[in-house]
């Protein structure tokens, strides 16, 4: 059975209609986490964090408070907060946008103080339209309630922070395509080195770039102290975590459950949870933390749920997305759509990403709808290999941004575990599901 | 002569100010862009070119990049239907392909009386609701062949007016006021708490 005594740190409101209103957040001790950083040194604060051992929830789990440290010494200029969540199958910062904004605001200004920093931009997804409305209502109503402009809560601390909305590119996404977004550009990642937003962001300058869900643990962390949520989870995976968990399960949506305590099978099948497989079929396949990951196949089902425990595994937590499928879905199916995607969202800056990502949907699209051959299958792994040489895990990079050497995980994990299937479909002369 | 309706274009200059530079307003401008034609119309990219200190083609070349701007004029709904991954494995591609049967166009095309443009799209981080459907952007929460229709009904009978704004309306919350705290007003502080910290390190 799951373990489900740990603290709602993000998604305390979850059961207020109103939860995103500035009325129902200071009813629910709203905006005391930072009245409580005011009353602190600036560097108590990111103490604080660090003693948390927050790790970044955007994908690559990054400890929070260590970014912060290797920018203290300089100064930093701008906080700019990603929450463009394109990851498919990735649903959780859209949940805390939309139920929970002034959570976000009141962790953004937690994190401004702290790395004293006066001017913020949270970066959210285009197609975020209501979150979009809900963060800019949460953002007036700070100002109005002294949360954000000058001096505020009396202190001698300004912050403004500006709300930016993407349109729609899944590159976006990450952190230097980002920054280009905002300078108003295209999308396209920077060269890193020299283009390390610590070093060289924002405008040429240092720029600190953290995750919606990382900025939303901040008002709790400073409430409580950091070794309360340090000791929650296990190992290097404190506190709790958002897990969205999509795809063949009776439950699917966004849970908050603490680090390490529980194992792909408790979330899948408890029922406060997942609630297990429709039509209680077998699970066939897991794809955790997003689309850019390697699969799991039902024999991992025991594994905890905690960063290093599934790097060991050979995968990754990334964005906290669990998708499962079922003995009936098709596998070779969900390899080309994976890779299809890839293919439309590469930003076409490297040639292995740009070219490589359209063959292997090429193939992986007539093995799945007719004229796949045999040989198909050698090729795939052989292109794959040219894209992430080795087809290691953690990839190899041979391109500017980590989106490249992330389409092969999925092809490379399908062929290996289910290669039957493949040869079934080329007997067939396409998909035998029809 | 502004090609931006007077509101809009207030609405672009009180945008522009927010940010270090003015080409960072780009994305939001050429979304109130959108906002008022629908599309981006040549006439509006060169006045987004003129507000952010770059060129009509500057400024299409960026456009180009991002899927939510488009070049060309769509319907006044723009129906998007996920068929990634979690929406794959819960009947997205079926959905789609009913909805283009229904609106009687193409993925990517728009229905003859010019009112909806289909289109496929990637996740849009609402997989617990599968297969997600947006219309203007707006989440509309139906899943079924059924219950599409039904969507289709109620948006030409006008009954959705007040949660689907037309195309193009993105953010209808309007920021309150511009930066309280530029660099400008804030050295002196920000001068004394570098000073104070630098005396608690010592
Ligand atoms: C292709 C790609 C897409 C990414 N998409 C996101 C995203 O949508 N949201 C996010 O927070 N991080 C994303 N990241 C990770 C960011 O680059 C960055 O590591 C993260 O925002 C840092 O925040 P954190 O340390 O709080 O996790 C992406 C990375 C890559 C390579
Ligand atoms: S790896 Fe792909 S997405 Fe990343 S910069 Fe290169 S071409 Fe663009
Ligand atoms: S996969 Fe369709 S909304 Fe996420």
């Amino acid at each position: 059975m799951a373990y489900l005594d740990s603290p709602q740190i993000v998604s305390s409101r979850k059961e207020y209609a109103d939860s995103f209103t500035l009325a129902r957040y200071l009813a629910t001790g709203g905006y005391e986490g930072l009245k409580k950083a005011l009353s602190m040194f600036p560097e108590q604060v990111a103490a604080e964090v660090d003693a948390a051992s927050l790790l970044g929830r955007g994908g690559a789990g990054f400890p929070a408070g260590r970014k912060w440290s290797m920018l203290r010494k300089s100064a930093v200029s701008y906080l700019v907060v990603n929450g463009d969540e394109s990851e498919p199958a990735t649903f959780k910062d859209h949940y805390l946008v939309e139920r929970d904004p002034h959570q976000l605001v009141e962790g953004v200004i937690i994190a401004a103080y702290a790395l004293q920093v006066n001017r913020a931009f949270i970066f959210l997804r285009g197609e975020f339209a209501l979150g979009l409305e809900r963060l800019t209502q949460a953002v007036n109503d700070a100002y109005e309630h002294g949360a954000l402009g000058r001096k505020i809560f009396g202190s001698d601390f300004s912050l403004d922070i500006v709300v930016h909305p993407g349109a729609g590119a899944y590159i976006c996404g990450e952190e230097t395509g980002l920054i280009e977004a905002l300078e108003g550009k295209r999308g396209f990642p920077r060269i890193k080195p020299p283009f390390f937003p610590a070093v060289t962001g924002l405008y040429g300058e240092p720029t600190v770039v953290n995750n919606v869900e990382t900025m939303s643990n901040l008002p709790w962390i400073v409430l409580n102290g950091g070794a309360a949520f340090a000791a929650l989870g296990a190992g290097r995976s404190t506190g709790t975590r958002l897990f969205a968990l999509a795809g063949r399960v009776n439950n699917p949506g966004v849970y908050e459950i603490e680090m390490v305590k529980n194992t792909f099978r408790d979330i899948i099948y408890d029922p406060a949870l997942g609630g297990g497989i429709i039509g209680d079929k077998a699970v066939k396949a897991i794809i955790p933390g997003g689309v850019s990951a390697p699969w799991f196949g039902p024999d991992q089902l025991d594994l905890p749920l905690g960063q290093d425990e599934v790097a060991a595994a050979g995968s990754m937590l990334g964005s906290g997305s669990i998708v499962v499928l079922d003995e009936d879905s098709c596998v070779v199916r969900a390899t080309w759509r994976i890779t299809k995607f890839f293919s439309r969202e590469s930003c076409g800056q490297c040639t292995p990403c740009r070219e490589g990502s359209g063959w292997l949907e090429r193939m992986l699209y007539r093995l799945e709808h007719g004229g796949g051959r045999i040989e198909d299958l050698d090729l795939l792994l052989d292109v794959s290999d040219n894209i992430a040489p080795g087809l290691t895990w953690p990839p190899q990079q041979t391109t500017i941004c980590v989106l490249g050497p992330s389409i092969p995980s999925s092809i490379h994990s399908a062929i290996s575990m289910f290669r039957d299937d493949f040869v079934a479909h080329v007997d067939h002369g396409s998909c035998p599901h029809g | 002569m502004s090609h931006l309706r007077t509101e809009l274009r207030q609405r672009a200059e009180e945008i522009v100010a927010l940010y270090p530079t003015r080409r960072s307003a780009m994305l939001p401008l050429l979304h109130l862009a959108q906002e008022q034609d629908g599309y981006l119309t040549d006439e509006a990219m060169a006045e987004v070119a003129e507000l952010t200190g770059t060129t009509p083609a500057e400024v299409r070349g960026t456009a180009s990049f991002y899927d939510m701007f488009h070049l060309e004029p769509v319907g006044r709904y723009v129906v998007g239907v996920c068929t990634n991954i979690a929406c794959l494995l819960r009947g997205g591609e079926e959905l789609l392909e009913h909805a283009s049967a229904v609106l009687g166009c193409a993925v990517g095309g728009t229905s003859d009386d010019g009112l909806f443009t289909l289109e496929e799209t990637e996740c849009l981080a609402d997989c617990n609701i599968a297969p997600v459907v947006q219309v203007n952007h707006r989440y509309v929460r139906t899943t079924t062949p059924e219950a599409f229709d039904g969507l289709i009904e109620d948006l030409r009978a006008g009954r959705l007016d007040h949660d689907v704004p037309p195309h193009g309306t993105l953010i209808r919350v309007r920021r309150s006021g511009g930066l309280r705290a530029d660099a400008s007003e804030i050295a002196t502080e920000r001068a004394s708490a570098r000073e104070a910290r630098a005396k608690r390190e010592q």
